[in-house]
């Protein structure tokens, strides 16, 4: 089974968010960027289903040279070789574009990542993929197994899950409690460093959206405390003066 | 020309989050000088699509192919890019779901439109310029974004809106979009409802709990006053983690965003990760033991105190309410 893993490189989520003094871009100063922790779990269940049936693990992130180091460390956790589209991710139409063209030729029999990054909030790239490359996709994927040419997939909706067979080639998105995480071992670091890593050129630059201003939300104006004596008081306020029960 | 706007249904009813899309929708129209039309699919009926006349939509097409019962992505894919070609719309209007992510992912490909999700506010347009703005760093900050392809697609966020209430029906007008078997292929083959509770992407009230409770023998303190509140039951990572609770309950920055009225958090500390999943909660009460827990920086109300007694004192106050 060949697998393709998309990861993003995202801010740590103990970052404090900042941005920069005209509103226009993220202060990167002193953050440190990780894995998008959903792209993570996506990651973790291909080298699980390698392990399993045999295949590759191919991963792959739309990003400029300073994203190498955590590249590396998907190495590290298992993944055999990788690739870089060497560009800024400027919007998930252009993100999903490099990655439909680059797998077009590969012809992958899965493609995985997170439902979402933890700074762009997209929630768009996996469909994006699917829809350019003409085949289906299940998101977000809580469970995924694969027996033979079919998978298995449990995926969430609101109020329940569904569990849905398709036909290899597919796109799943993951999400909790999909699979553990796995941190790189001694072995798997250093032989991250020798395993292959690509460095293509993007194809074309069209954006769809174009983030103008970056605004943080409004802080509480103070918080108003109860006695713990009097708890039963605040079930008062929150009808006549918060009116929200 | 009109606004389209997605409905999702379910047990036969409109759900909460397509209501607010609905008045949403029918406030972008207004803001166009157009009118907004529904394409609705799936398990409803056709009076309770007439009913969407009151949250402002003047026409309902309706999809009632019994394979679309439950969600079906191609298939549904297909259905509203043949509404939206059918109304010519410019402006397509879903819920930010994980249904309305799976449809508008690919519908933004098929039709070459700007895809917004997460959207917080209504739209402004002026000349040529069309600016949302959209909740980004998982809830940590807002980005103003503008959609500069002709078609533009936007998914709004819970509790953005207030449901309107206008007099007057909705006419509803069968609709088909000739599916092949090739589109319905990739069906559910079980569905595992959620039972009983208040789902926790739609309540209106949250009681979440953290570690402070020590063990999930404990959770009756959740679970009562949550119902006595008629609210939905969450929890911090920590206790998804060790299996306290089901995933499908965390909420913070890797599990699910919320933006209730009222979230009711008993004993979290209030990590950042925690806070970006319910900051846009509009009212916060944070009860805790330890008056330096952070959370008390984002709440609106605050006890300091040990659940153990502070809860059940909720709980026989909140049932005095009823």
């Amino acid at each position: 089974m060949k697998i393709l893993v998309c990861i993003s490189n995202v801010p740590d989520t103990t970052t404090k968010i900042t941005f920069t003094p005209d509103n226009k871009q993220f202060n990167t100063a002193g953050v440190q960027f990780v894995i998008n922790p959903y792209d993570e779990y996506a990651l973790t269940r291909a080298i699980e289903l390698k392990e399993a049936q045999g295949g590759t693990v191919t991963v792959l992130n739309v990003g400029e040279a300073d994203t190498e180091a955590n590249i590396r460390k998907a190495l590290a956790i298992g993944a055999d070789d990788a690739v870089r589209i060497n560009a800024k991710p400027t919007d998930a139409f252009f993100v999903a574009t490099q990655i439909a063209n680059y797998a077009k030729a590969e012809n992958f029999d899965l493609i995985l990542m997170g439902k979402e990054s933890v700074d762009y909030n997209g929630f768009q790239v996996h469909g994006m993929v699917a829809e350019m490359l003409g085949i289906p996709s299940i998101t977000p994927g809580v469970k995924l197994d694969v027996n033979g040419n079919t998978a298995t997939v449990q995926r969430e909706i609101e109020g329940g899950h569904e569990i849905i067979d398709a036909q290899l080639p597919i796109v799943v998105s993951a999400q909790q409690p999909m699979t553990e995480p796995r941190i790189p071992n001694m072995r798997g670091i250093m032989t991250a460093r020798t395993k292959p890593l690509k460095v293509v050129e993007p194809t074309g630059s069209e954006t769809k959206t174009e983030i103008e201003t970056f605004a943080l939300p409004p802080q509480k104006t103070g918080v108003k405390m109860i006695a713990p004596e009097n708890a039963g008081e605040l079930i008062t306020l929150l009808r006549n003066e918060a009116k929200v029960i | 020309m009109s606004v389209l706007v997605v409905i999702e249904c379910a047990n036969g009813e409109v759900k909460k989050s397509s209501l607010e899309a609905a008045t949403y929708g029918s406030k972008v129209a207004q803001q166009m000088g157009t009118t907004a039309t529904a394409v609705a699919i799936g398990d409803i009926s056709e009076e309770n699509l007439k009913h969407l006349g009151a949250q402002g939509i003047k026409k309902v097409l309706f999809d009632n192919d019994a394979r679309l019962k439950n969600f079906v992505n191609l298939a549904y894919v297909k259905v509203i890019a043949a509404a939206a070609q059918k109304e010519a719309s410019k402006v397509i209007i879903l819920s930010n779901t994980n249904i309305g992510s799976a449809i508008g992912s690919r519908l933004a490909v098929r039709l070459g439109a700007s895809l917004a999700t997460n959207v917080v506010a209504l739209p402004e347009i002026s000349g040529n310029t069309f600016k949302v703005r959209r909740g980004v760093y998982s809830g940590k900050a807002f980005a103003d974004v503008n959609l500069t392809a002709d078609v533009k697609i936007i998914a709004v966020k819970k509790n953005t809106i207030e449901v309107g209430h206008e007099t007057g029906e909705a006419t509803v007008e069968n609709f088909s979009a000739s599916l092949t078997d090739a589109d319905v292929a990739v069906a559910p083959k079980e569905v595992i409802q959620q039972t009983g509770d208040i789902l926790l992407p739609e309540a209106d009230i949250v009681v979440s709990g953290g570690r402070g409770l020590k063990g999930p023998e404990n959770w009756h303190l959740v679970e009562d006053l949550a119902k006595a509140l008629g609210a939905a039951t969450a929890c911090s990572k920590p206790v998804a983690d060790v299996d306290w609770r089901p995933h499908h309950e965390h909420v913070g920055q890797t599990g699910i965003t919320v933006s209730p009225n009222l979230y009711i958090a008993i004993g979290i500390s209030g990590a950042i990760q925690h806070l970006a999943g319910v900051n846009s909660s509009k009212v916060i009460v944070v009860i805790n033991k330890d008056p330096e827990a952070p959370f008390f920086k984002a709440a609106d109300y605050g006890i300091v105190g040990d659940a153990f007694e502070v809860v059940p004192k909720l709980i026989e106050a909140a049932k005095q309410l009823r």
